[in-house]
C-alpha cells in the first residue's frame, strides 16, 4: 500500500528587540547564565509586566509579510504549567485573538508553486534554559532567555514532504532575516521548529494518528528526521502496529527519532485571560506605519533579479536568499559589474569561502567595490583569470583592495611578448623530447608546455599570449 | 464534581484522603459562590477580559539594568555557580 505524509509545522522565532518581552533585561544571546534577569522575568511577586512595543510590530510586520490578517483587537493569555525554567508557573502567550491569522508561504516543488497556508501567528515570551549534564540527578537552570520574545507561526497540514518542509522553513527564514524581526540562526535556537508529522493510506481523506517531532537544530536535520519518522510510522502500520500519539526529539548522533520521556504528567494549561496586560489595538495608521518599515520582500526581490539582470532562476535563488548577499550582489552590479560574472564569483569562490569559514555575509571583509576592481584588472589584462583566484581570496582574508594585493604580491599579468618569449624558449631547451613528439604529431601536448610556462611564471604569464607565441615557436 | 485528584496534580500537591475531602467540599462551595453572578442578565453586555477600558499599554525597547547575578540567585533553593540547581527534569 502507498502512503501519503502530512505536515505541519510549529515555528518558534525569537525576536530580535534589544530587551525582553516585559522588562527592559537584555535579549542578547550568550551571556553569561543568570546575568540578564530582573524581578519581572524571574516571576517575582508583585511585579507587572510591560509590553515591549516593538515586539508587537515585529509579529505585525510579520504577518503582513507572510500576507495574514492581522487582528484589530488582540490580546495575551496565561498558559499555566510547572517548570524549573518557567519562574511565574505560567507562560504569557495568546490563545484566542493571535495578532495575525491565514496568511500564507509560497514555495517552489517540483518547477511549480505551491502556498503553504498559515493558522495564525501569536507573540509569546521563551522560557528560560536547562541543562541536564551527563548522569546526575539535578539539573541546571539560566533564566536569561526567561522573557524574551517570541513569535511563534503555526503551518495548516499542507506539507506533503520533509523536501516540502525544508522549503517552507527556507523561505520563512529568508523573509524573517530580511524584514529583520529575527536573525533566523538554528544552530543558536533564534528559528526553531517542530512538526507534527502523520502517515495515511494514499486517498484516505481523514488523517493518521500525528507524533511531534523537536530537537531539528538545522534544515539538515529537520529533512532527516522527518524522512526518519515517515519509514517508522509506514513500517509500523505495514506491520498491523498503531502509532502512538507522543512527542519525539531527534537525535543527531543516531540519525532516530526517539520517544520523549518527561517527568511531567499533566497536560491541561487552563488558558485564562491575562489580567495584568491590557488589549492591543491595532488602527489603520499605525498599520500603515508598520507596512512601510517592511522592505522588498525576497520573493518580490527574486523576481526583479531575473528580469533586471536576466540572471537564470538558480543565480537568483542564492542572491536573494539573503538580504546582505542581495544588496552585496545589487551594489557589485551598480559598481560596474557584469550582474553574471558577479553572480559567478558571489556563487562560486565567495560562497565557498564563507561556507569554510562558517561565516555569512555580514561578517565578510571583501566589499562589492574590491570585486568589481579586480574585474577590471582582468578585463584590462593587469592580472589573468587563474590569478584572480588568488587576489580574491587574499581580498577575502585581509580585506585589502584588489590593486593593493596585486602590486604588494607581484601578481600583475606577464603581458609583453619578449618576457614570455624568454620562458618559452627555456622551456624549449629544457624538454626536448616533448618537443620532438609535438613536432611529430602530438597536439595534446601543447597543454604541457602551456602548463610549464604557467608553472615558472607562477600563473602569471598571459596565457593567450604564452599559447601563441608556444604556437609560433613549435611551428 | 470537581476532579479534586487532577487539580491537585496540576499544582504538584500531594493531598491525604482527609484533605481531599476537604477541599473538595471548600471548592465546590467557591464555585457554587461564583456562580451568583450567572444569575445576573448580561444578555445586553459585551463580553471583555478587562473592567478597565485601558490599550496599548507599552514601553519602549529599552535596557535597563538587570539584576545582579548574586542578588538574582539569594532566592534560589540551591545554585551550582552562575545556575539555580534544581532536581533533574528529563529521565
Ligand atoms: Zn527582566
Amino acid at each position: 500500500m502507498q502512503y501519503e505524509t502530512v505536515i505541519g509545522l510549529e515555528i518558534h522565532a525569537q525576536l530580535s528587540t534589544e530587551t525582553k518581552m516585559f522588562c527592559g533585561c537584555p535579549a542578547k544571546f550568550g551571556s553569561e547564565p543568570n546575568t540578564q534577569t530582573c524581578p519581572v522575568c524571574t516571576g517575582m511577586p508583585g511585579v507587572l509586566p510591560v509590553m515591549n512595543k516593538k515586539a508587537v510590530e515585529y509579529v505585525v510586520r510579520t504577518g503582513l509579510a507572510l500576507n495574514c490578517n492581522i487582528s484589530s483587537y488582540s490580546r495575551f493569555a496565561r498558559k499555566n504549567y510547572f517548570y524549573p525554567d518557567l519562574p511565574k508557573g505560567y507562560q504569557i502567550s495568546q490563545y484566542e485573538l493571535p495578532l495575525c491569522e491565514g496568511g500564507y508561504v509560497e514555495i517552489n516543488v517540483d518547477g511549480g508553486g505551491k502556498k503553504i497556508g498559515l493558522t495564525r501567528i501569536h507573540l509569546e515570551e521563551d522560557a528560560g534554559k536547562n541543562i541536564h549534564d551527563g548522569a546526575g540527578s539535578e539539573s541546571l537552570v539560566d533564566l536569561n532567555r526567561a522573557g524574551v520574545p517570541l513569535m511563534e507561526i503555526v503551518t495548516e497540514p499542507d506539507i506533503r514532504s520533509p523536501r516540502e518542509a525544508v522549503e517552507f522553513m527556507k523561505r520563512l527564514r529568508a523573509v524573517v532575516r530580511c524584514i529583520g524581526v529575527c536573525d533566523g540562526n538554528m544552530e543558536q535556537g533564534s528559528l526553531r521548529c517542530d512538526a507534527n508529522i502523520s502517515v495515511r493510506p494514499a486517498g484516505q481523506e481523514e488523517f493518521g494518528v500525528k507524533t511531534e517531532i523537536k530537537n531539528m537544530n538545522s534544515f539538515r536535520f529537520v529533512e532527516k528526521a522527518l524522512d526518519y519518522e515517515i519509514r517508522r510510522q509506514t513500517a509500523a502500520l505495514r506491520e498491523g502496529k498503531r502509532i502512538i500519539q507522543e512527542t519525539r526529539l531527534w537525535n543527531a548522533d543516531r540519525g532516530i527519532t526517539e520517544s520523549m520521556r518527561s517527568k511531567e504528567e499533566a497536560h491541561d494549561y487552563r488558558y485564562f485571560p491575562e489580567p495584568d496586560l491590557m488589549p492591543v489595538e491595532l488602527d489603520g495608521s499605525w498599520l500603515e506605519t508598520i507596512r512601510e518599515s517592511i522592505p522588498e520582500l525576497p520573493h518580490v526581490r527574486r523576481a526583479r533579479f531575473i528580469s533586471r539582470y536576466h540572471l537564470p532562476e538558480q543565480d537568483a535563488d542564492i542572491l536573494t536568499a539573503d538580504m546582505a548577499t542581495a544588496e552585496w550582489f545589487e551594489e557589485a552590479v551598480r559598481l560596474g559589474g557584469d550582474p553574471r560574472v558577479v553572480s559567478n564569483w558571489i556563487r562560486g569562490e565567495l560562497a565557498r569561502l564563507l561556507n569554510e569559514d562558517n561565516r555569512q555575509m555580514e561578517d565578510c571583509l571583501l566589499k562589492p567595490e574590491y570585486l568589481v576592481d579586480m574585474l577590471k584588472l582582468i578585463d584590462n589584462g593587469t592580472i589573468s583569470g587563474k590569478i584572480a583566484k588568488t587576489v580574491f581570496e587574499e581580498m577575502y582574508k585581509t580585506g585589502s583592495a584588489a590593486g593593493d594585493i596585486v602590486k604588494e604580491k607581484g601578481l600583475v599579468q606577464i603581458s609583453d611578448e619578449a618576457g614570455i618569449g624568454a620562458v618559452v624558449d627555456e622551456i624549449l631547451d629544457e624538454h626536448p623530447e616533448e618537443v620532438k613528439r609535438y613536432r611529430a604529431g602530438e597536439a595534446k601536448l601543447m597543454g604541457f608546455f602551456v602548463g610549464q610556462v604557467m608553472k615558472k611564471t607562477r600563473g602569471k604569464a598571459n596565457p593567450k599570449i604564452a599559447n601563441e607565441l608556444l604556437r609560433k615557436k613549435l611551428g | 464534581m470537581m476532579d479534586i485528584d487532577h487539580v491537585a496534580a496540576l499544582a504538584r500537591l500531594k493531598l491525604t484522603d482527609r484533605e481531599k475531602e476537604i477541599f473538595s467540599r471548600q471548592v465546590v462551595d467557591i464555585i457554587r459562590y461564583i456562580d451568583k453572578l450567572n444569575e445576573l442578565d448580561t444578555s445586553g453586555i459585551e463580553p471583555t477580559a478587562h473592567v478597565l477600558p485601558m490599550k496599548n499599554i507599552f514601553r519602549e525597547d529599552e535596557i535597563r539594568a538587570s539584576l545582579p547575578r548574586d542578588s538574582a540567585l539569594r532566592n534560589a533553593p540551591e545554585r551550582d555557580g552562575g545556575f539555580y540547581r534544581v532536581p533533574r527534569i528529563i529521565e
